[in-house]
């Protein structure tokens, strides 16, 4: 019974090989060619602006080659997660270049860019733009910018993120399940964090922006 | 009468080295050991939180701000794309990161190498003509005061003219056989690619620089003490990568150290008839380890950018 689907396949691969191309918004609202790649609409929001309540991440202005990057780590298991490993494992790399490209160009959220010339009340705050450079954490804007923003192609935007997708991330980091990120620059840090900082800090990044998952 | 034949005298050795602009024109540096894992507990400066609601608490703050972000808040004076906090890390509250709470209580300095005493505020003028490629606020002004408000602050029940542990960067022992651009080279796309960039020019967020330049036009010039192999050293070592301060093996931080700067940078404003070999007698010959003047892979360093 299943028999009869594999030429389609077969052809479907041969298309998306010979023509190099695949349709972003395709791949992105109905899932790739392989059926394991599922529309990531679903997941990321109409607009990839993410889904706070089940913790799933903005994706839209990201790096391109940041994506790539995370859905390759994704697929190797060098970031373990369950439901973006088999995804990510049956998206064809043409696939991946063409819907992190078209997510790159989406809006970013828009944010005031506070940096370490502002006053810092509140433990998460603080983390954010004074660090707590006695255990060797500096100020999370040092790295990932103003109002957490994002800089070039390695250190991703944390405004615009839910409050439970960053705070989970911290925690993978603490657990070892992500380990991918470049020189351990962001697991040392994670690793160094409480329970409290790691719930202030995700909340004080999430709530600077009142447009996507933020809220 | 005395004073007049001085004034003249320090007039006439000003004139060659353009002196006229330069309030500080010694940048040696200063002269501290290795770092002393028994002294690892160090001078706490005051909490943030503790700065009182008035005109002084103001003042500090304004001066904490220019620290952390110069070029914006004291555009005048800076021509590079740095901050004062680049290269005092922790908005300069960070031990072996040359802390302004070391700093403060240490001057007036003599520095035998000027024959002259330099003043607080002649030296945070130094660090806008080098570090920050531009020029010396006044020194009774408002960019000054603010900075030293902010490091009188910092250095809240420090004891006065007492060298404490903790002040400018830890020397780092030269690697036996010298330095290797090859090798720093390798350290340098391994470890520092990934923020400063492929060709040093640093990231910017909008118009800021998130991750400083570490050579080009918009880095420090080839007077500031970082342009020194052996400084470069002892501040990489103990800060860079960022948060990872302390990883690098000593050889590997000279290596860098010494890749960062055999790269062309702004011309030291000290520059003697344009000419880079009469500067290079004066003022880099016996300033430690330094690549001004030298030519690497067939190219003169030193012309400036
Ligand atoms: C069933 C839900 C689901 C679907 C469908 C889904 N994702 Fe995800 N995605 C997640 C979750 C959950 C995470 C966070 C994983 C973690 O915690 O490490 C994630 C993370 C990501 C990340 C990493 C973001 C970051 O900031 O590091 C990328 C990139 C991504 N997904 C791309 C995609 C693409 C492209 C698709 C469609 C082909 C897709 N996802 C479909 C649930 C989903
Ligand atoms: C030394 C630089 C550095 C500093 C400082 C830093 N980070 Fe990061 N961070 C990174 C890098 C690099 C990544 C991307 C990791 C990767 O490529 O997988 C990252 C990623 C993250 C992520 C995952 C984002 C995503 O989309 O999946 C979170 C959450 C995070 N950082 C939080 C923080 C917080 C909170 C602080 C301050 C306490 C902080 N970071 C400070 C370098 C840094
Ligand atoms: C490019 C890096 C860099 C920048 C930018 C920089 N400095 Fe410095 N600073 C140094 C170095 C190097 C030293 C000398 C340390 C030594 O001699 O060992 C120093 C020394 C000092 C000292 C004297 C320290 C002592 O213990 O005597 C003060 C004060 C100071 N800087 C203030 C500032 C201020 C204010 C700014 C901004 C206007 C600034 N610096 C910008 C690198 C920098
Ligand atoms: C995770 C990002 C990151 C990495 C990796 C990193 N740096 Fe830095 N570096 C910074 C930041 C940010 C500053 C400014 C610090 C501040 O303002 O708090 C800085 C400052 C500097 C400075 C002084 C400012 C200037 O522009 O001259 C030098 C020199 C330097 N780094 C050299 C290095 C070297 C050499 C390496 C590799 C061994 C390295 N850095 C690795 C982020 C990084």
């Amino acid at each position: 019974m299943n028999v009869s689907r594999w030429p389609l396949a077969g052809l479907l691969l041969a298309i998306s090989v010979s023509a190099q191309a695949a349709d972003p918004t395709a791949v992105y609202g109905k899932g790739g060619a392989n059926t394991a790649a599922m529309a990531c609409v679903t997941c990321h929001g109409a607009e990839a602006e993410g889904m706070a309540a089940a913790g799933f991440p903005r994706l839209a202005g990201l790096s391109a080659v940041y994506m790539q990057r995370q859905l390759a780590d994704f697929a190797s298991g060098e970031r373990a997660n369950p439901i973006m490993q088999s995804i990510a494992a049956a998206l064809s790399p043409e696939e991946a270049d063409a819907v992190t490209t078209m997510l790159a160009n989406k809006p970013r959220p828009d944010v005031e860019r506070i940096g370490r010339t502002a006053a810092a009340q509140g433990l998460g705050e603080t983390l954010a733009l004074r660090g707590a450079w006695e255990r060797n954490i500096p100020e999370c804007v040092s790295c990932h910018g103003p109002g957490g923003v994002g800089v070039g192609d390695s250190f991703p935007p944390l405004a615009g993120q839910s409050a439970q997708y960053l705070s989970s991330q911290l925690i993978a980091w603490r657990q070892g399940t992500r380990k991918n990120d470049p020189n351990d620059l962001m697991g040392h840090i994670a690793r160094g964090l409480t329970e409290d900082e790691i719930k202030a800090v995700s909340a004080y990044f999430a709530n600077l922006t009142d447009t996507g998952a933020g809220r | 009468m005395r004073t007049h034949t001085s004034a003249l005298l320090l007039f006439a050795l000003a004139i060659p080295a353009h002196a006229a602009d330069i309030a500080m024109e010694d940048q040696s540096q200063i002269r501290i050991g290795t770092a002393d894992p028994a002294s690892r507990t160090y001078f706490q400066p005051p909490q943030e939180s503790e700065l009182p609601d008035n005109a002084f608490g103001k003042l500090v703050q304004e001066g904490r701000a220019i620290f952390v972000d110069t070029k914006n808040r004291a555009p005048e004076y800076v021509g590079n794309g740095l901050a004062c906090a680049n290269c005092h890390l922790e908005q300069g509250r960070k031990a072996n990161s040359a802390p302004l709470w070391a700093a403060y209580t240490m001057y007036p300095a003599y520095r035998k190498k000027n024959d002259k005493v330099n003043t607080y505020a002649e030296r945070l003028q130094g660090c806008f003509q080098f570090s920050m490629n531009g020029k010396a606020p006044e020194a009774d002004g408002p960019i000054i005061a603010a900075l030293s408000a902010y490091s009188y602050w910092l250095a809240t029940g420090a004891p006065i003219a007492q060298e404490l542990p903790g002040r400018a960067y830890p020397q780092v022992p030269e690697p036996a056989g010298g330095h290797d651009l090859a090798k720093g080279q390798q350290v340098y796309t391994a470890q520092c690619a990934v923020c400063h960039g492929k060709n040093g020019e640093g990231q910017k967020s909008g118009t800021d620089y998130v991750f400083p330049p570490l050579w080009g036009a918009d880095s420090f010039n080839w007077g500031a003490g970082m342009h020194r192999i052996n400084t470069a050293a002892a501040f990489i070592k103990e800060n860079m990568p960022l948060g990872k301060g302390g990883s690098l093996s000593d050889e590997d931080a000279w290596h860098v150290a010494a890749f960062m700067n055999s790269h062309e940078r702004p011309q030291d404003p000290r520059l003697i008839d344009g000419s880079v070999e009469k500067t290079r007698d004066k003022y880099h010959a016996n300033d430690g380890v330094n690549l001004y003047g030298e030519t690497v892979d067939g190219k003169l360093l030193g012309k400036g950018i």
